[in-house]
């Protein structure tokens, strides 16, 4: 087990260096630099733009060296826990992201436990009492919920919200907490404020784990291993939830692992319709402004998240599953 | 104690009119239909019968476990052993979920399955699985449930029970799952145990030692044995009763040497003919081989390996093989059936398709005389280089439901080897198609119909007929007549021995059946961990084995009459380190 583990660790250097070149190469790969992008933007509102100033601007952030010196400049800051300068902020990178990180994580973590906690149950009374008329309902809500896109839904929200309610359900903290420092009572603000993104990011999470539960678990229902369990004498719902939810719930640990690159692409038109300030609009801003460093460091955790995700989700899976772990 | 013996006297479990049907779209079918049974304490009631017959159905009655939409319709169940009660009580008549029936299931009756791998959940520790009925069923803490499953193990003879435990499933063999399914049930002491085709998928000397110790546990416990299989050797060996079961009807049942000493309904008799014909040459081919003896060497394995990559070591190192194949040497004759067994992991499915270069081999040589007479080398050879091979030397294989493509007719699956080799218009070949179903007994109208119309028997020509399409000269039949019932095994092989005389074919057919390998094949090699321990003419390795193993596997083989119980020694063979 221990073996396994630092095999994978050791696997993963390579590919997270092949990642971080890949960012890059993203980053830098559309024609011009942040550079010309504001030198257009100059241009058009009609101001003077002066090539010795361009030049000077590119070269005291080193974009005039070769490509190649240019990442080695960065990924040497990014080792660091420097990812550089936003251009369009003005402010490090490091600064920009975390705060933003750190709340798309507390939505993500909040939306998981919401989607599993609804789901897993359902699913497995879906699977038992299959064509039940509770397995009927629960089909037709999870294909509405998988149909339906999760932005529709915040808006048709938002319009119940303010037309009936008079309330503002946008954001995740009411407008006096917005900049203010860490505090107890702002956290209480977000929890307020979470429950709606939440049950709305998690309507398609959830209608789809609905959906795989009941495939899964209703073919572990038809196993040998749950007639032997049936003739120990041991009562039905007990040696379902023992043995083939068990077995049924394994397939889903290896799902945890996609969780991590969602902290920062997911849900990025559901968070501009409701404006949360996550992780995900801050990536599409930069990727729109050329903002290189900032949507370098999106792109590079992005990598790293996902293969970090993977290797968490295939430790758990031979934590739960000992055919994996002795193989 | 004139009570006592009372009691002994008086059936432990009296069925009568049992009837189960499952609900279906097409009406209600009756699975079991109006059985009754009686069981005594101590003794062992055999229920045969083949598949589809509704043994198992009517075994999962007695527990209400019949999966769904299953259910008992009609008749009762009468049980007078609950433990703590004298009452006597009929099980048809309780909720399959009262607390009264699964108090039942597991303390008083238990089962135990076919499958040992999948009737144990791969995620669960086996001291966890065996001692979950313990603790069920009997007011024990933790340590004492674990004491008691240790005790268990040991009394089924698992080695180190100390350790065994805390490991899962599939880190034992098939046998040692057996052994921890037999533990589990007998964890209560039940006064009846219901075995379900225990041994069918266990090779034949573990089969030996799980029988030896369920007759042990019986004599020693005095409890009775519903034993259900389709087997008629393993009915000799350990029945005391019999019942044999057809169409979900009991057609004959009485005392084992009466039974088998004089069957009276005409299908009971034709079920012990079939196992008795199998027991012996068949007469057809010594006759066959009277009037055309056997030719030249066609073809020959010459100290054929192969090996396959165990782990691949850290970053990729090549660690370990393991040897499936171990310098194997054959020969086969033009017009000979040779026949190759041994258990599960021989090796012998591996050099099957090694032979026919499915494999690519590690080392050795193939030669293949074709019908040219020349002799060719396939060992080295390409794919592209081996379709004329390909076409002579095929392959029948064990499933006949998993290989027949569901969405392809009859028609098309046999003509597929002949529209792949090219050269026939399609006119010619439905031609073909139809003289090809005529040489394996189907009707030509089975052309446009798609597998599952078919019974295994039946599909079983059907991939006959695909083997033969490109007039080979070769067939290799792997396990060929493993999945059919005892009476379809004899025609199906007859139908091989039709096809040899009219078509200039040789057999290799590889088994773990002995008896099967007796019928048809005029010379066996024994395979024993990949190296081919034996070879000789079949009736010689038969009567007069010259090599140990093949010794304790002929001593394993159930003899279906009874009056032969206990008369044969069981030999073990330990391969010395």
């Amino acid at each position: 087990m221990i073996t396994y583990v630092i095999r994978r660790l050791i696997w993963a250097i390579p590919f997270l260096f092949a990642a971080s070149l890949v960012a890059f190469a993203l980053i830098t790969l559309p024609p011009g630099d942040y550079v010309t992008t504001m030198a257009q933007t100059l241009a058009e509102s009609g101001d003077q733009v002066d090539q010795a100033r361009l030049a000077a601007l590119r070269a005291r952030y080193g974009l005039d060296q070769p490509l190649i010196v240019q990442y080695f400049m960065w990924i040497g800051g990014v080792l660091q826990g420097d990812f550089g300068m936003s251009f369009e902020w003005n402010q490090p990178v490091a600064d920009l992201i975390w705060e933003r990180l750190g709340l798309s994580f507390i939505l993500e973590f909040s939306t998981l436990i919401f989607a599993w906690g609804v789901a897993l149950p359902i699913g497995v009374y879906s699977a038992v009492r299959k064509y039940s008329v509770g397995d009927y309902v629960a089909s037709v809500l999870g294909f509405l919920g998988l149909a339906l896109p999760n932005f529709l839904i915040a808006l048709v929200l938002m319009y119940i919200a303010v037309v009936h309610f008079g309330t503002d359900v946008t954001g995740l903290f009411s407008p006096q907490y917005r900049d203010a420092p860490w505090s107890w009572a702002k956290f209480t603000n977000l929890l307020a404020h979470l429950w709606i993104p939440v049950i709305i990011l998690g309507t398609s999470t959830t209608a789809s784990l609905i959906r795989i539960m009941r495939a899964n678990l209703l073919d572990e229902l038809s196993k040998p291993y749950v007639v032997t369990a049936r003739a120990k004498g041991l009562s039905e719902w007990k040696l379902i939830l023992k043995y083939p939810v068990r077995l049924a719930l394994n397939p889903f640990v290896s799902t945890i692992g996609w969780a991590f690159p969602q902290l920062i692409s997911g849900a990025v038109i559901t968070a501009y319709v409701l404006s949360l300030p996550t992780a995900g609009p801050l990536m599409l801003q930069a990727l729109l402004a050329q903002d290189m460093y900032l949507a370098g460091a999106f792109i590079l955790l992005l990598c790293c998240f996902s293969i970090v995700g993977m290797l968490i989700s295939d430790i758990l899976l031979a934590l739960v599953d000992p055919r994996i772990r002795f193989r | 104690m004139a009570n006592e013996s009372e009691a002994a006297a008086l059936p432990i479990l009296e069925i009568d009119g049992l009837v189960t049907e499952f609900a279906t779209s097409r009406g209600a079918f009756r699975a079991v239909d109006g059985i009754s049974l009686t069981l005594h304490r101590g003794k062992t009631l055999c229920v045969v019968g083949e598949s589809g017959s509704g043994k198992s159905v009517m075994a999962r009655s007695i527990l209400q476990i019949v999966d769904q939409p299953g259910r008992i319709v009609e008749g009762s169940i009468e049980f007078n052993a609950v433990r703590g009660s004298d009452r006597v009580i009929d099980l048809a008549k309780l909720d399959p979920r009262s607390k009264i029936m699964r108090g039942i299931r597991g303390r008083d009756i238990a089962m135990i399955f076919q499958e040992p791998m999948s009737s144990l959940s791969p995620v669960h520790k086996i001291g966890d699985q065996v001692g979950e009925v313990i603790r069920l069923h009997e007011r024990l803490s933790k340590k004492q449930a674990k004491e008691k499953t240790v005790e268990l193990l040991r009394k089924v003879e698992i080695a180190n029970p100390e350790s065994a435990v805390d490991r899962y499933p599939f880190e034992f063999s098939g046998g040692m799952r057996q052994r921890a399914m037999i533990a589990m049930a007998l964890a209560c002491n039940p006064s009846i145990l219901i075995a379900d085709e225990p041994t069918t998928a266990l090779d034949v000397t573990i089969q030996a030692e799980i029988l030896a110790l369920i007759r042990s546990l019986q004599t020693s416990s005095d409890m009775a044995v519903l034993f259900i299989t389709h087997d008629m050797g393993v009915v000799a060996e350990i029945a005391d009763e019999i019942a044999v079961m057809r169409f979900g009807k009991v057609v004959e049942q009485g005392n084992v040497f009466e039974v088998f000493a004089e069957p009276k309904h005409p299908y009971t008799q034709g079920l012990l003919q079939s196992v008795r014909d199998l027991d012996r040459p068949s007469p057809r081919r010594l006759e066959m081989r009277q009037s055309k003896p056997l030719g030249e060497a066609r073809l020959i394995s010459q100290k054929v390996r192969k090996e396959f990559p165990l782990s691949s070591g850290f970053l990729g190192r090549k660690k370990d093989v393991l040897i499936a194949v171990n310098d194997a040497d054959l020969e086969l004759l033009s017009g000979e059936n040779f026949g190759i067994v041994g258990e599960s992991g021989s090796g012998k499915t591996t050099l099957g398709r090694c032979l026919q270069r499915i494999y690519n081999v590690t080392s050795g040589s193939i030669l293949y005389q074709d019908e040219t007479g020349q002799s060719i080398d396939l060992a080295p050879l390409k794919d592209r280089e081996l379709k004329q091979p390909w076409r002579d030397i095929r392959m029948v294989f064990q499933d006949p439901f998993a290989s027949l493509n569901p969405r392809m007719t009859v028609g098309q699956i046999i003509a597929e080897p002949l529209v792949t080799a090219g050269g026939m218009s399609g006119k010619d070949i439905d031609a073909r198609v139809r003289e090809l179903l005529d040489l394996v007994g189907l009707p030509s109208s089975a052309a446009s119909r798609y597998p599952h119309a078919f019974s295994g028997g039946q599909r079983q020509r059907i991939s006959i007929a695909r083997a033969i399409a490109p007039n080979p000269r070769v067939i290799i039949a792997d396990e060929a007549t493993s999945a059919l019932d005892v009476s379809l095994r004899t025609q199906v092989l007859d139908l091989l021995l039709d096809l040899q005389e009219k078509l200039d074919l040789s057999f290799i057919l590889i088994s773990h059946d002995i008896s099967v390998i007796r019928y048809f094949c005029d010379r066996i090699a024994v395979m024993y961990r990949g190296r081919i321990v034996e070879t000789g003419p079949t009736e010689e390795v038969c009567s007069n084995p010259s090599h140990d193993y093949t010794r304790s596997l002929l001593s394993a083989v159930p003899v279906a009459d009874p009056t032969k119980r206990g008369t044969m020694q069981r030999l073990r063979y330990r391969e010395q380190a």
